[in-house]
């Protein structure tokens, strides 16, 4: 079973996001970069297919050098090799371009499954691994919480939660999977893992070893237009419910939503 | 020229899901301010008669395929009907659910259209005839105004339950069509092999009016009794922070947050949970937010609309005494 993840770079999920002075992109100076959480489960269904039915992982990351530190991450996790697509012609691209660019280094690995997150928790778009699939021609699984590949190792079976439902869907392979919380529990990287990774292969590649055209690509060449960040719309201070005893707390609560929030 | 509103509804065993009537209403604001036709997109099996439905709400044309092969959803069959009607009719605005079913079919469908597409929005304008997209970032810790360069149709998801369903006019009816698609077996890869509901009865997070949560405040999982308690007073699901998740007290399906489900709530009440960053992603687009904790200091006050700094233990049974009032 030879099995893909390709994995993103986010700041890390504690981060204050800072706009920038163009108003339109954020300040990435003193940010803590970490691998997606998303793409951490998949990075451990991986791992524990390929224990099951053996093969190889070969996680592929895509962005600036500091993306090798995630790429390590996960070969210390346990996956076998890395590729990083790095090009200066990838600043400023959409998430559509970034795709074509994983589509292009997929195309040359021997795989039966592809994992990716399903969202990136920066621009929470959730287009990859939808658009990796389709230029590649293979079916999509998406938010899925559990995997179970056929023996023979030539189909795959998963479970998706939809509102108030779990469908169980099979499909043929090779087949893209987008990772969900639920899938499992990522491990972390052991010390042994840490030491060995830096002796496992990571191959870096650019557009143009992709054969790929860098026009293609970067801001020019967003189809998703950004007019302007802003910070979130802040919420008024509330009200502080006073009262001596929890009961008088919890009438004057209730008086209020039902009397002045109209929710009850 | 690319021209007309569409949106594509969702429907789930033949009955249309609220979502539809969300993008119904704000797809008709749309097609007003650009004084275009909208047009709902109903896929399914034996859905025709569901058509109507959609008059009342503003559509002025909805177009059916029926196809024993439609239902249940699959993202095989869904994007190779829809992008065989877009393509023969050229819309200039298509709009979906960013429910779980709407997210993967939008995901898919802009990849085969090969254009950009909003995901998650919160809010809809038209500026100079171009949609303008508002979404989410950064869990929520941005706001992104975004539109479309070169590529049509412009395309975007709606968060559930952020937009509002208008009025529906009885006296307004919309023209039904049947589409015109092809269908190859051999496009169909995936298959759902069997649907398993959830028995508790309870309504989705991200399609509950009222949502009663819990942290790790809570103690223990057999405490969550005590909100199952004011949630059936209510009418709300219960839904529960990371903390109490990992800690085994909740499934993972009711996780509110970052990683978790992001949800959009008439009334949220928060109990014993602290309001990390990561929590507050999945739930500050609520309309009201209710926060009950012992720790004046919890960051979960700054986003509270109402407060209460006390025990959980005392406080929400209480609250489920005192709300019993106004049921
Ligand atoms: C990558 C990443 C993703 C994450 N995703 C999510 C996510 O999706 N959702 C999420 O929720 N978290 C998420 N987290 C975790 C998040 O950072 C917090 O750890 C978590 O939200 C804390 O949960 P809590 O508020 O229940 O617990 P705590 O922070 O421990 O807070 C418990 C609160 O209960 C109060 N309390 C205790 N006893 C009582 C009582 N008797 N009466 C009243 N109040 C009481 C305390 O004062 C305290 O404020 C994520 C973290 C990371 C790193």
């Amino acid at each position: 079973m030879n099995i893909i993840v390709c994995l993103k770079q986010v700041p890390d999920t504690e981060t204050q996001i800072k706009i920038g002075s163009d108003g339109k992109s954020i300040v990435t100076d003193d940010i803590k970069w970490v691998m997606n959480p998303y793409d951490e489960f998949g990075v451990e269904e991986a791992l524990r297919l390929k224990e099951k039915h053996g093969g190889e992982v070969t996680v592929i990351g895509l962005g600036p050098k500091r993306v090798t530190e995630s790429i390590r991450t996960a070969l210390a996790m346990g996956a076998d090799k890395g590729i990083l697509v790095s090009d200066e012609a990838l600043e400023g691209s959409d998430s559509l371009a970034h795709a074509k660019a994983l589509a292009a280094a997929v195309k040359d690995t021997e795989y039966d499954l592809i994992f990716t997150g399903q969202r990136a928790v920066d621009d929470d778009l959730g287009i990859v691994g939808a658009t990796v699939a389709e230029l590649l021609g293979i079916p999509q699984l998406s938010l899925i919480v559990k995997v179970e590949v056929a023996e023979d190792g030539k189909s795959v079976k998963v479970e998706r939660p939809i509102e108030g439902e779990t469908l169980i869907i099979t499909s043929t392979l090779p087949a893209l999977i987008t990772a969900q919380k639920g899938l499992n529990e990522p491990r972390y990287a052991s010390l042994p893992g840490i030491m060995k990774a830096k002796k496992k292969p990571l191959a870096e590649k650019s557009l143009a070893d992709l054969g790929l055209d860098s026009a293609d690509f970067g801001t020019g060449a967003r189809k998703l237009k950004i007019l302007e960040l802003t910070p979130p719309p802040g919420r008024q201070a509330g009200k502080i419910i006073e009262g001596e005893t929890p009961q008088e707390k919890a009438a004057q609560l209730a008086k209020l939503l039902h009397e002045e929030a109209k929710v009850l | 020229m690319a021209q007309g509103v569409w949106i594509i509804a969702e429907q789930r065993d033949g009955e249309i899901r609220k979502i539809s009537y969300e993008l119904v209403s704000e797809g008709r604001r749309l097609a007003d301010a650009l004084g275009q036709d909208l047009t709902v997109v109903l896929l399914g099996s034996n859905v025709k008669e569901k058509a109507a439905e959609f008059g009342p709400y503003g559509a002025d044309k909805v177009l059916v395929a029926d196809d024993s092969r439609l239902s249940p959803y699959t993202t095989d069959a869904y994007v190779s009907v829809i992008s065989q009607l877009v393509k023969a009719n050229e819309p200039g605005i298509l709009l979906l659910g960013a429910s779980v079913e709407g997210k993967d079919l939008a995901g898919r469908l802009a990849a085969r259209l090969d254009v950009a597409m909003a995901q998650d929005c919160t809010a809809f304008a038209v500026e100079d005839g171009n949609l303008v997209a508002t979404r989410p970032i950064y869990a929520g810790k941005a706001y992104a105004k975004v539109t479309f360069e070169n590529s049509w149709p412009q395309m975007a998801t709606a968060r559930p339950k952020v937009m509002s369903i208008r009025e529906p006019d009885p006296s307004r009816s919309a023209e039904v069509v049947d589409a015109s698609f092809t269908l190859d077996d051999a496009e169909l890869k995936t298959k759902v092999v069997d649907v398993v509901k959830d028995e508790s009865g309870k309504v989705d997070l991200t399609e509950a009016d009222k949502i009663v949560s819990g942290g790790r405040g809570m103690k223990g999982p057999e405490n969550y009794t005590i909100l199952e308690a004011l949630a059936a007073i209510i009418g709300a699901s219960v839904g529960a922070s990371r903390s109490a998740v990992d800690a085994g007290w909740r499934p993972h399906a009711d996780q509110v947050g970052q990683t978790g489900k992001v949800v959009s709530p008439n009334l949220y009440v928060a109990c014993g949970i602290s309001g990390a960053i990561q929590h507050l992603a999945g739930m500050s687009t609520s309309k009201v937010i209710v926060a009950i904790n012992k720790d004046e200091d919890a960051p979960i006050f700054q986003k509270a609309d109402y407060g209460v700094v006390g025990d959980l233990f005392d406080v929400v049974p209480a609250l489920t005494e005192e709300v019993k009032k106004y049921m």
